[in-house]
């Protein structure tokens, strides 16, 4: 049970409070992007190229631009006049918005289409006629690096191969001695495949330019619109929209994922056309394009080790990755990150020598690498070191929840320095494994497995996973966006009568900000939670913050609402010493009111004290009740959890079935307990989808194979189990109210404990591993490969 | 060419002249105005643009708005009454069976008739009765919850706990 400090009715910290923001969605009246809808909007839509590398020999907008209702046609040719044709990535690499002369993937936009509706713009776009030279593209990362490759980015001066960057980190000599004198070496190599975000709501925007007053207002589909509109403004000041002439107001989103943090060229053609024609245009994508052109996930190949002792003592971890970015590194990470914190990966696991090194590779595939609920490549890292553990138990013969237990890092030795340079805040993993195996039964469940052995019919399955998550983005002398620190924002507004209005540099996609970040002022300054609204996304009205992604909006912006309310509290008790006529010595605090210490009937409300901040305060204090806080985190924080996945396998079919799945997070102080366990369940299918269901393929001639919702298996309820969940709560020390960010924890710690079970149920068969997506397929395949049809045939 | 149709919306008729070829669901989001219908996906597979067509729940992506003419249809708008909520929109809020709120709309309208012919479904009856659906938030658990939550209060039978259950 969770201890809270304040009443039901203040509603802080630990409250099971229903969510504010569902009025509004429950009844229809969400405001999404698509909603909004100016007098005179037209409607763009964009040519995509069928091929995924081909030279453009020329484009004819004729036919569409006879059409009765086209308005326009815009090409790279069009936007190069005034320089828009290029567009910086958050990577600081280069992006095209328009390609003048060449299409680097399939689905790349050719040009768009502007009309007086929908329909029109479709029909135009159908009829401009673009003809290609088609050149054999580069889809294989591995082959990307051969000598005779192609350079795809040869606009980039002196570029003489597909190579992007190198990157490293760890002691290389000090791991390569471990794993030279080591009893045990487990190795092996693994695609984490791309994926696709795909949250319900596809992105899009309405660009509105108004010439008289040089203004854009943009609405667009974004998990950062502050930093969108700095972005705007360093790709258009030169053509005078400077960013004060610029807002960006990010509605409803019908969820992000990560997916909604980079800068699509779309966004950026409706802007251009709307600076050029004075009209409001929307551009809104559909399921195809956003599978096929928007930004991907993962796809990491990693070929990974463990060393260790006989006895099962992890010694020495060492990982090698090639990441395939596509045409551009579009990745949406921290700058000085090219593989965002992948080098989390040495785990939950107590030993000193661990070695990473990465390289980036351009291919013919869409730019992207963005998070898919996920903090930055954290999931590839827990990927590895969680499926490592799992094949050196077994190697040394050890059961992987005992050998884990052996391994962990102690509760009492955070903060903890990691080998690849990281200091863990705070954990209790021994407690997390402990809570999950008994609320599963783990112990009854090896003999079931045995006895189901035995049997024949159906194979038992049990996969562990205890990770460590890195989030809260972070620490601003390491922590930037192009440049920007990573700190986030709270103001807080307290009206005269005691409610309060706050606003936040963040943008809540579903996470119900609306109601937790009331919880945390309600916790820290008494006034009930439903008394204080929330705002965030216009940046108009909102103070600058970074944005909402990699589980980084309640360890800093959260944090700084916790930081503006102690500011107004010290506040608060000045003017209730002046109105008691004591001094603030005398005073203490219990949520909602200060009193005397020791006459507890002499007090003063909050609802009081504000209502003299406006009517009676103390000489020489400023009126008013006002605060906004920037909050720099000390260092990030270290969520971790312990999953345990059952599954059966069909002997005959190989059908794959999750029978129980038992989440235990620990995210530290928790703000709603029902927010949280509705996180954790969502985080979950979402980690059960590239564990057994998505992936985005591609052929050899770049065509994608399954671009749409038809083909690409977002988990329906049938697939997606019923989760169970729990929690330990190891607060994090250096944070204000003690919480670490939890919304992507389970994405990143589910996928091993899925694939840790299927490999577990079919081990006796000779399978020491298998590739994600884990499909009935793939698992018929390798249990051929292993001779076991034939044995029962 | 255009033709004048008259679609009655939540029990209000709404005359207006659309071509032929114009989806069920840009009709009522841009003709009518009423947004709360939205739109996941170019396949007919994700459910987000769910109504209930003559009291039957259609993909309204999938018809159109030709085909509806002298039809009933119910969008999500038309739920809550002067008395208040509709059940389905009271369970969904209180069993947190919504993030983001996309799915939110058509989920609760596929919802409505599910327990309309099966007013006691399994777990196993609602996963599958809810499958069209596409959720990308919630992982479904509460979603699961909030229609069970629903079918005891459109019985009138003792109503679940709607606070979270932990391990
Ligand atoms: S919009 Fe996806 S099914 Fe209708
Ligand atoms: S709540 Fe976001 S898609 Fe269901």
């Amino acid at each position: 049970m969770i201890k809270c400090k304040t009443s039901k009715e203040i509603g802080g910290m630990g409250h099971s409070k229903k969510r504010k923001e569902d009025a509004r969605f429950i009844q229809g009246k969400g405001n999404y992007v698509d909603d909004v809808k100016l007098p005179g909007m037209l409607y763009m839509d964009i040519v995509r190229s069928p091929y995924a590398y081909a030279k453009i020999k020329n484009i004819d907008a004729s036919a569409a631009l006879a059409i009765p209702g086209v308005v326009a046609v815009v090409t790279g040719k069009d936007l190069e006049k005034y320089g828009l044709h290029w567009m910086p990535t958050l990577m600081s690499d280069t992006q095209m918005v328009l390609p003048t002369d060449t299409v680097m993937y399939q689905a790349q936009e050719v040009a768009a289409v502007i009309a007086t509706s929908r329909y029109l713009a479709r029909d135009g776009k159908e009829a401009v006629m673009v003809d290609y030279e088609p050149m054999t593209p580069v889809m294989d990362p591995f082959k990307a690096l051969d000598e005779d490759a192609p350079v795809l980015r040869s606009d980039q001066e002196g570029k003489s191969d597909n190579h992007i960057w190198h990157w490293e980190v760890g002691d290389k000599e000090k791991t390569e001695n471990v794993f030279n004198n080591a009893d045990v070496v487990v190795k092996q190599q693994m695609h984490i495949p791309r994926i696709h975000v795909a949250s319900i709501e596809t992105c899009g925007c309405v660009a509105s330019y108004n010439k008289v007053e040089n203004h854009l207002t943009m609405y667009m589909t974004t998990q950062a619109p502050h930093a969108i509109r700095t972005v705007i403004a360093l790709v258009a000041g030169h053509v005078g929209l400077t960013e004060e002439k610029i807002r960006v107001i990010s509605p409803d989103i019908g969820g992000g994922f990560g997916g909604k943090v980079p800068v699509y060229p779309g966004y950026v053609i409706a802007i251009a056309v709307s600076f050029l024609t004075g009209a409001p245009i929307k551009w809104i994508e559909d399921r195809s394009e956003n599978l096929q052109a928007d930004s991907f996930a993962r796809d990491y190949h990693i070929t990974a080790e463990m060393a260790g002792t006989k006895d099962g003592k992890i010694q020495a971890t060492r990982f090698k990755v090639l990441a395939d970015h596509g045409y551009t590194d579009a990745s949406a990470n921290p700058s000085k990150f090219p593989t965002g914190l992948f080098s989390i990966g040495t785990g939950s696991y107590d030993y000193g020598a661990s070695y990473m090194e990465a390289d980036a590779v351009y291919t013919n595939k869409p730019p992207g690498g963005v998070a898919y609920r996920c903090s930055f490549r954290v999931t590839e890292a827990v990927h590895a070191i969680e499926r490592m553990t799992d094949m050196f138990a077994k190697k040394v013969g050890k059961d992987p929840a005992q050998l884990r237990m052996e391994n962990f890092i102690k509760k009492e030795d955070f903060p903890w320095a990691s080998p690849t340079g990281w200091s863990y805040d705070s954990g209790d993993y021994h407690a997390g494994l402990q809570k999950a195996m008994d609320a599963i039964g783990y112990h009854d469940l090896r003999k079931e497995q045995i006895e189901m052995r035995k049997e024949g019919k159906k194979f038992l399955g049990i996969g562990i996973s205890t990770f460590t998550e890195v989030v809260g983005a972070g620490p601003a002398k390491d922590f930037d966006i192009l440049g920007i620190k990573m700190f986030d924002s709270a103001e807080i507004r307290v009206h005269p009568t005691g409610k309060a209005i706050a606003r936040f540099g963040t943008k809540s996609q579903g996470q119900g900000h609306e109601t937790t970040y009331a919880q945390i002022i309600a916790e820290e300054l008494g006034i009930p939670m439903e008394n204080i609204q929330i705002e965030e996304g216009d940046t108009d009205t909102a103070p600058y913050g970074l944005g909402t992604y990699a589980s980084r909006s309640t360890p800093t912006a959260g944090a700084a609402a916790a930081m503006a309310a102690r500011k107004l509290r010290d506040k608060a008790k000045k003017i209730a010493a002046h109105l008691l006529e004591v001094s603030e010595q005398d005073l203490e605090w219990e949520p909602g009111k200060f009193f005397v210490k020791g006459a507890p009937e002499k007090a003063k409300t909050i609802q009081e004290i504000v209502f003299a901040a406006y009517t009676n305060h103390p000489e020489g204090m400023e009126g008013g009740f006002e605060a906004t806080h920037y909050y720099d985190p000390p260092n990030l924080t270290f969520p971790s959890g312990a999953y345990i996945c059952v599954a059966e396998v069909d002997a005959e079919t190989c059908d794959i079935k999750v029978r129980r799945f038992v989440a235990i997070d620990d995210c530290g102080n928790i703000i709603n307990p029902m927010i949280v366990q509705g996180q954790v369940h969502g985080g979950l299918t979402q980690g059960i989808a590239p564990a057994m269901y998505e992936e985005l393929i591609y052929d050899e001639s770049g065509n994608i194979l399954n671009g749409t919702f038809m083909d690409y298996l977002v988990p329906t309820a049938v697939e997606s189990p019923n989760w169970e969940t729990g929690h330990t709560v190891t607060p994090a020390p250096h944070h204000p109210i003690g919480a670490k960010g939890v919304g992507e924890s389970p994405t990143v710690g589910a996928p091993p404990a899925i694939v840790n079970a299927i490999v577990d149920a079919v081990a006796h068969l000779g399978i020491k591993h298998l590739e994600i997506p884990v499909t009935p397929f793939k698992l018929f395949k390798e249990l051929q490969k292993v001779g076991y049809f034939k044995k029962n045939a | 060419m255009t033709k004048k149709i008259t679609l009655k919306i939540n029990g209000t008729e709404h005359t207006m002249e659309v071509e032929p070829r114009m989806l069920l669901v840009h009709a009522i989001r841009e003709n009518v105005s009423l947004t709360g219908t939205h739109i996941g996906c170019d396949t007919s597979s994700c459910g987000a643009c769910t109504i209930l067509i003559d009291g039957k729940s259609a993909k309204s992506c999938t018809v159109l708005a030709v085909q509806a003419q002298g039809k009933e249809i119910a969008t999500v708008e038309g739920l809550a009454t002067a008395e208040g909520l509709h059940p389905i929109q009271e369970g969904f809020h209180l069993n947190h069976a919504l993030h983001c709120g996309f799915c939110t709309p058509g989920m609760m309208m596929r919802a409505i008739e599910l327990l309309e012919k099966n007013p006691n479904p399994t777990e196993e009856e609602i996963r599958w009765g809810i499958s069209g659906n596409l959720c990308r938030c919630t992982g479904y658990n509460n979603i699961v919850k909030a229609i069970e939550w629903t079918s005891a209060k459109m019985q009138g039978k003792d109503l679940p706990s709607t606070e979270p259950e932990f391990v």
